[in-house]
C-alpha cells in the first residue's frame, strides 16, 4: 500500500499555510522529566498564564502564545462582538489550542470566515462558536483556552483548558 | 466518554488488546481495542503503555490518534469494570492508522449504563395497550412466535412482513443476515421481505450484476494507481472517508506516480484527474479543488440526467475512436444494440444535462482519450446513492456499464474498475428469497397487507421514501391491536396472543416488533422491543468494499439479556418448533430445525461456511464456496487486513484473497459482458408531476458527522450541538427571496407530505436546488419523497419536488455554527 501521502503533504503544506499563522511555536520542547507523574487528580495543576493586553489585540487577528507549556501553541482571538466562552469587557476574547484534535497539524486561522482550518483531513472549526467542529474528522471541537480578564490591568490570562489538546494524555504534561 | 475532557486514561503493556472493524461506513478502518480493569493505568514512559508512546512530552503529528471520544468505562455482567480505549491501526492497509469522526466515536458508544448510550433496550419489552413493560425472552417469544405460528397456521407466510437489514457492520455481518435469512426464508418462508434502506428484497445493482459485473470489482489500491476517476453521485469525504483520504487523495496530489510506473511500465504516468458527476458542488468537490484544482473537473448535471451524460459519452467515444475493439469482440457481447439505442448527439446531450459541449468533451479526453503511446487510460468509475437512489437505477447502471465495458474499464485492468463505494459494509449470507417476487413492501403494508411486521435492525420510520404516509398507515393499524390489547384486562399469555391475532386478522391491525440496539422511532408503534446487540459484544464478520473480510472481535457484554441477531432467530425457531413439537406437527417442526446454535460462530460455520459445499442447500453468499476456509480462528490470526474474498487459497495459516474479479470471465452464464440497450426516457412520472408543481428540487444525503439514522448520535451532547435537526443547505438569494434566515426552522411540503429542517444557507446550494440531511430523528426527509420505483422497485429517493416556507425561528443559532461546510482556503 502506498505511504500515507497527506503525511508528506502536511508538511509541504502546512508550511505554506502554517506560515502566516505564526505557528513557529510547535517547535517540540525535550521532555523536562524523566518519569512524569500520571495526571489524574480531579483538577489538572493549570499554569496562569497572562497572554497580552487587551489594548494590544486587534479585532479578527490572532495572538499567538503556547499554554499550558511551550509545546502547546494557541491562539487568541478578539471577535469584536460576543461569542460563546468570550472574556474581556464585550464578552469577545476567546482561545484555542490550534493543534487539530485529529492528527495533531496546526491549524490555520481564517479570518475571512472565522475558522480554524486543517490542511491535513480538512477539518473546519468556527472560534465564534466554542471551537466547534463545522465539517471534518476531528473527534472533538478544537480544545478551548479558558481565560480571564483583569479591567484593571488590561490583561487576558489563560487559566485552563476545556477539551483535550492532541497528542497527550492530559493536558499539563 | 471518558470521565474527564481534558485527559485520557493509558493502557497499560499487560491490556488485552483486540481487533475491531469500524462498524460504521462501507470501509471498514481496522482498530484495536485495548480492555483493561477500571482502578489500573498505564504510565506515559514508551515502556509503561500498550501503545509504546512517550507521553512525557507533546507527541507530533501522525502519532497515534487518542482523544477523550476514543475512551471509555464499560460494566461486565459480572460487575467488573474496564476502561476501554479504541485506537486506529496503523498496520491495516485500508486506513493505515487512520480514523474518521465516527469511528473514532465507537467507544463513546458503548452500552454503559449512567451515559448516552443508557438508552440501550436492554431487556425485551411488551406494551400492554397502555405502556411498556419489561418483559423477559420466554414471556416475550412466547407472544412473538404464538402470534406467528397462529398467523402462519391460519393465514400462511405472506402475511408475515419483515424489513430487515441485509449489509455488514453494526446490525448486521455474516452471522446476522444468516440468522434472520434462514427464519424468514427456510423456517418461515414468507416473500413479504424488504431491506432496511429500500421498501423491496431486491439488489442496489440489478443492471450491472445482469451484465456481469458484481458492483464491488476492484481494490482500494486501483484508486491510487488510475488515471482518472470518474466519481459519480458520491461524496466519498463525508461517507466514504478513509478511502477517500488514503486512497484517491493521494493520487490527485501526484503522490502515486511513481508506483504508477511501477506497475505499468512503458506509460505514461502522471497524477489523477477527478471527475465528479453530481447536481450539488458537495465537501469533497471542494476539498479536491483547493488540492488540485486544474486536475478536477465537476460535471453538475440536472437532477435525474445521468442517463443522457453517459449515452452523450459513450456515443462520443465511440465516434472518436476511443473503445477497446479487440476487448468487446473477445469479451462482451451486445455492443451494436447498446450504441444504437442509447446513440445521443453531445448537443442533445448538452441540452438535458445542461453541462456544456466543451466540459463534456474535456471529461471525455480525460477518462477515454488513449495516453501517449496509445494505451488506453485507466479510469476507475465510482457511483453510489447519487445513481442508486436515482431517476431509474436500472437505467443508469445499465448506461454506465455501458460506457465502461466499451472503454475497458472493468475486466482486470489494475487503475479500473466500476464500483460503488457504499453505505454499510456487506455481509451476505441468506438462502434465496422463497418466490423471488419483488413486492413492493410499504405499498402492501399501507394496503393493509400484512399482519405482523419486524422491523430488524431497521428504521423505516425515518428512513424510507414516501415515508409520512407508511408511517400514518403503521400507526393506524398498530393502534387497532393496542386497543385490543388494552381490552383484554387480566389475559394470559396465550389469551392475548389470542385478542391480538383477532385484532390483526379480523380488524385490519398490525402487531409490531422492534429488534434493535435503541427503542428508536419504531417504539411509536411497536408492541414488542427486542434488545439486539452490535461488534464488540458480539463476535463479527463483515466485508468491506474491496470485499475485504474481518473478524471483530467480542472484547465486552452487552446491556442486560440483549443478545446476537441470529441466536434472536434461533430462539424464535427453537420457540416455533417447540411448539409445533407439542402440537405433534412433525412436518412444521422440521421446517424450523437446525437453529440449535450456541455461538455466533455456531452460526458463521451452517451459513458462510456451508455455503457451496457438498450436501449444502442452496445458499447465496458473498464468501461464495471457499468461505468454507475461512475460521474464526484463521481469521483472528488475519488481523485487520483480513482476507479480499472470495478467497483463493489457504496457504500455511494464511488466507490467499483476490484483489480483482473478471481477470478473465465476467459473472454471466457465457463469461462475457453484456451491453445493455438504455435509451434516455426522462424522468420517472410521480416525480415529474411533482416538478411540475412546486419549485425546490430536494436533494438528500448523510453529513460527514452523522451515521444512518443517527440511531446513536441522537444521543451523543456533541452530536445534539452540531445536528439537532436535519439540515437543510439553502441558496442565499433563494432565503432571501423567501425571508429565511440561517437556524431558521422551514417547511418543505408537496402532495406526499411534509417535513420541517433547519436552514443551512450556503453559496454552494444552487437556486431552487435544496439539500436536506437524510435518515435524522428530527427532520425527516422521506416524508416529502414519492413512491416512484425503478422496475426492480428501487426508490428515486433523491428524485422530489417541494416548496419551502419559513415555519419559525428557534433557537438554534446560539448553539449551532452555520459557516460553510467546503474546505477553502
Amino acid at each position: 500500500m502506498t505511504q500515507h501521502v497527506s503525511r508528506r503533504d502536511f508538511f509541504k503544506m502546512s508550511g505554506g499555510l502554517a506560515a502566516g499563522a505564526g505557528v513557529a511555536a510547535t517547535g517540540l520542547v525535550p521532555p523536562t522529566a524523566e518519569a512524569a507523574p500520571l495526571n489524574t487528580s480531579t483538577i489538572l495543576p493549570y499554569p496562569a498564564k497572562a497572554i497580552g493586553k487587551l489594548g494590544g489585540m486587534k479585532v479578527n487577528e490572532p495572538v499567538t502564545f503556547n499554554y499550558p507549556d511551550a509545546s502547546s501553541p494557541c491562539q487568541a482571538i478578539r471577535m469584536g462582538e460576543a461569542v460563546p466562552g468570550g472574556v474581556g469587557p464585550n464578552n469577545d476574547i476567546v482561545a484555542y489550542s490550534i493543534l487539530c484534535t485529529h492528527q495533531g497539524c496546526p491549524t490555520s486561522y481564517d479570518s475571512k470566515d472565522r475558522c480554524f482550518k486543517c490542511p491535513c483531513h480538512f477539518s473546519i472549526f468556527d472560534a465564534e462558536k466554542s471551537g466547534q467542529t463545522v465539517c471534518g474528522q476531528a473527534p472533538t471541537d478544537l480544545p478551548r483556552i479558558v481565560l480571564e480578564y483583569n479591567a484593571g490591568n488590561d490583561t487576558v490570562t489563560a487559566v485552563a483548558v476545556d477539551g483535550l489538546i492532541y497528542g497527550r494524555q492530559a493536558n499539563v504534561l | 466518554m471518558a470521565k474527564a475532557k481534558d485527559r485520557i486514561a493509558l493502557p497499560p503493556v499487560n491490556a488485552q488488546k483486540t481487533n475491531l472493524t469500524c462498524h460504521f461506513c462501507i470501509v471498514g478502518c481496522g482498530y484495536h481495542v485495548y480492555t483493561w480493569p477500571e482502578n489500573q493505568e498505564g504510565g506515559k514512559a514508551p515502556l509503561q503503555n500498550a501503545l509504546g508512546l512517550d507521553f512525557r512530552q507533546q507527541l507530533p503529528p501522525f502519532a497515534t490518534i487518542v482523544s477523550t471520544t476514543q475512551q471509555n468505562v464499560v460494566t461486565g455482567k459480572d460487575g467488573r469494570r474496564h476502561n476501554i480505549l479504541i485506537v486506529p491501526d496503523k498496520e491495516c492497509v485500508v486506513n493505515e492508522g487512520g480514523g474518521s469522526i465516527r469511528g473514532l466515536r465507537m467507544a463513546s458508544y458503548l452500552y454503559a449504563e449512567g451515559t448516552p448510550t443508557g438508552e440501550r433496550l436492554a431487556h425485551p419489552r411488551m406494551h400492554t395497550g397502555d405502556q411498556w413493560l419489561e418483559t423477559d425472552w420466554n414471556q416475550a417469544l412466547a407472544i412473538y412466535a404464538g402470534v406467528t405460528k397462529k398467523i402462519l397456521d391460519n393465514k400462511g407466510p405472506r402475511e408475515i412482513a419483515f424489513d430487515t437489514f441485509d449489509h455488514g457492520g453494526a446490525g448486521g455481518g455474516f452471522e446476522n443476515t444468516w440468522g434472520t435469512g434462514k427464519l424468514m426464508f427456510t423456517a418461515l418462508q414468507t416473500p413479504l421481505v424488504r431491506i432496511h434502506n429500500r421498501p423491496s428484497y431486491n439488489s442496489e445493482c440489478h443492471a450491472t450484476r445482469e451484465m456481469g459485473i458484481m458492483e464491488l470489482n476492484n481494490s482500494y489500491e486501483d484508486a491510487e494507481v488510475a488515471d482518472c476517476i470518474m466519481s459519480i453521485g458520491n461524496n466519498p469525504y463525508e461517507t466514504q472517508t478513509n478511502y477517500f483520504l488514503y486512497h484517491w487523495l493521494p493520487n490527485l496530489q501526484g503522490s502515486t506516480v511513481d508506483k504508477k510506473k511501477q506497475w505499468f511500465k512503458g506509460e505514461e504516468a502522471s497524477a489523477a484527474r477527478f471527475i465528479f458527476v453530481d447536481p450539488r458542488r458537495t465537501p469533497t468537490i471542494a476539498i479536491c479543488e483547493t488540492v488540485a484544482k486544474d486536475n478536477v473537473l465537476h460535471l453538475d448535471i440536472q437532477p435525474g440526467t445521468d442517463v443522457a451524460l453517459f449515452n452523450g459519452l459513450f456515443t462520443h467515444v465511440i465516434e472518436q475512436g476511443w473503445i477497446d475493439k479487440a476487448f468487446i469482440a473477445k469479451r462482451t457481447k451486445g455492443f451494436d444494440e447498446a450504441a444504437n439505442a442509447n446513440k445521443m448527439s453531445l448537443d442533445e446531450c448538452s441540452r438535458i444535462t445542461g453541462v456544456s459541449v466543451a466540459k463534456l468533451k474535456q471529461a471525455a479526453d480525460w477518462a477515454y482519450k488513449p495516453k501517449a503511446g496509445g494505451a488506453m487510460k485507466r479510469t476507475m468509475h465510482a457511483y453510489e446513492k447519487g445513481i442508486i437512489w436515482g431517476n431509474d437505477n436500472y437505467a443508469i447502471q445499465s448506461s454506465l456499464l455501458d460506457l465502461v465495458i466499451a472503454t475497458h474499464n472493468v475486466g482486470g485492468r489494475r487503475g479500473t474498475g466500476c464500483v460503488r463505494m457504499g453505505g454499510h459494509q456487506e455481509g451476505y449470507t441468506r438462502p434465496p428469497h422463497p418466490t423471488g417476487e419483488k413486492l413492493y413492501n410499504d405499498q402492501e403494508i399501507i394496503a393493509g397487507k400484512g399482519m405482523m411486521y419486524t422491523a430488524w435492525g431497521a428504521n423505516p420510520f425515518q428512513s424510507t421514501n414516501n415515508a409520512e404516509n407508511f408511517r400514518k398507515a403503521v400507526l393506524r393499524r398498530s393502534e387497532i391491536v393496542k386497543d385490543a390489547m388494552r381490552k383484554a384486562r387480566g389475559a394470559s399469555t396465550a389469551e392475548m396472543v389470542d385478542a391480538i391475532y383477532d385484532a390483526v386478522a379480523n380488524k385490519g391491525g398490525l402487531f409490531v416488533t422492534a429488534i434493535n440496539l435503541y427503542p428508536t422511532k419504531l417504539a411509536e408503534a411497536a408492541h414488542l422491543l427486542l434488545p439486539a446487540v452490535h461488534p464488540g459484544e458480539m463476535n463479527l464478520t463483515s466485508m468491506n468494499g474491496e470485499r475485504r473480510l474481518r473478524l471483530s472481535q467480542k472484547f465486552m457484554d452487552g446491556p442486560g439479556s440483549a443478545k446476537p441477531d441470529c441466536l434472536i432467530a434461533a430462539d424464535i425457531a427453537n420457540t416455533m418448533k417447540a411448539m409445533y413439537e407439542k402440537e405433534g406437527n412433525a412436518k412444521m417442526a422440521d421446517r424450523f430445525k437446525g437453529f440449535d446454535w450456541k455461538t455466533e460462530e455456531d452460526a458463521f460455520n451452517d451459513g458462510f461456511r456451508r455455503a457451496g459445499q457438498p450436501g449444502a442447500e442452496p445458499i447465496d453468499s458473498q464468501g461464495d464456496a471457499s468461505g468454507n476456509l475461512a475460521t474464526y480462528a484463521l481469521l483472528r490470526r488475519a488481523g485487520n487486513n483480513g482476507v479480499q474474498l472470495p478467497i483463493k487459497e489457504l496457504k500455511g495459516d494464511k488466507l490467499v484473497g483476490t484483489e480483482m474479479l473478471y481477470t478473465d470471465k465476467f459473472g454471466t452464464d457465457d463469461g462475457l459482458a453484456h451491453f445493455k440497450a438504455s435509451p434516455w426516457k426522462g424522468l420517472l412520472a410521480p416525480v415529474q408531476a411533482q416538478k411540475d408543481k412546486y419549485r425546490f428540487w430536494v436533494n438528500s444525503g448523510r453529513t460527514n458527522e452523522a451515521w444512518q439514522t443517527l440511531y446513536h448520535d441522537q444521543y451523543n451532547p456533541a452530536m445534539k450541538a452540531r445536528w439537532p435537526m436535519a439540515p437543510v443547505e439553502v441558496n442565499p438569494a433563494d432565503a432571501t427571496e423567501l425571508g429565511i434566515a440561517n437556524g431558521d426552522i422551514v417547511e418543505l411540503y408537496n402532495d406526499y407530505g411534509s417535513t420541517y429542517a433547519m436552514a443551512y444557507i450556503t453559496d454552494d446550494a444552487k437556486r431552487n436546488h435544496v439539500f436536506m440531511q437524510f435518515g435524522h430523528y428530527n427532520g425527516i426527509q422521506g416524508d416529502v419523497t414519492t413512491e416512484a420505483v425503478d422496475r426492480n422497485v428501487i426508490p428515486y429517493y433523491k428524485g422530489t419536488w417541494a416548496n419551502l416556507r419559513k415555519a419559525t425561528r428557534g433557537d438554534y443559532t446560539s448553539t449551532v455554527s452555520f459557516k460553510s461546510r467546503r474546505y477553502a482556503i
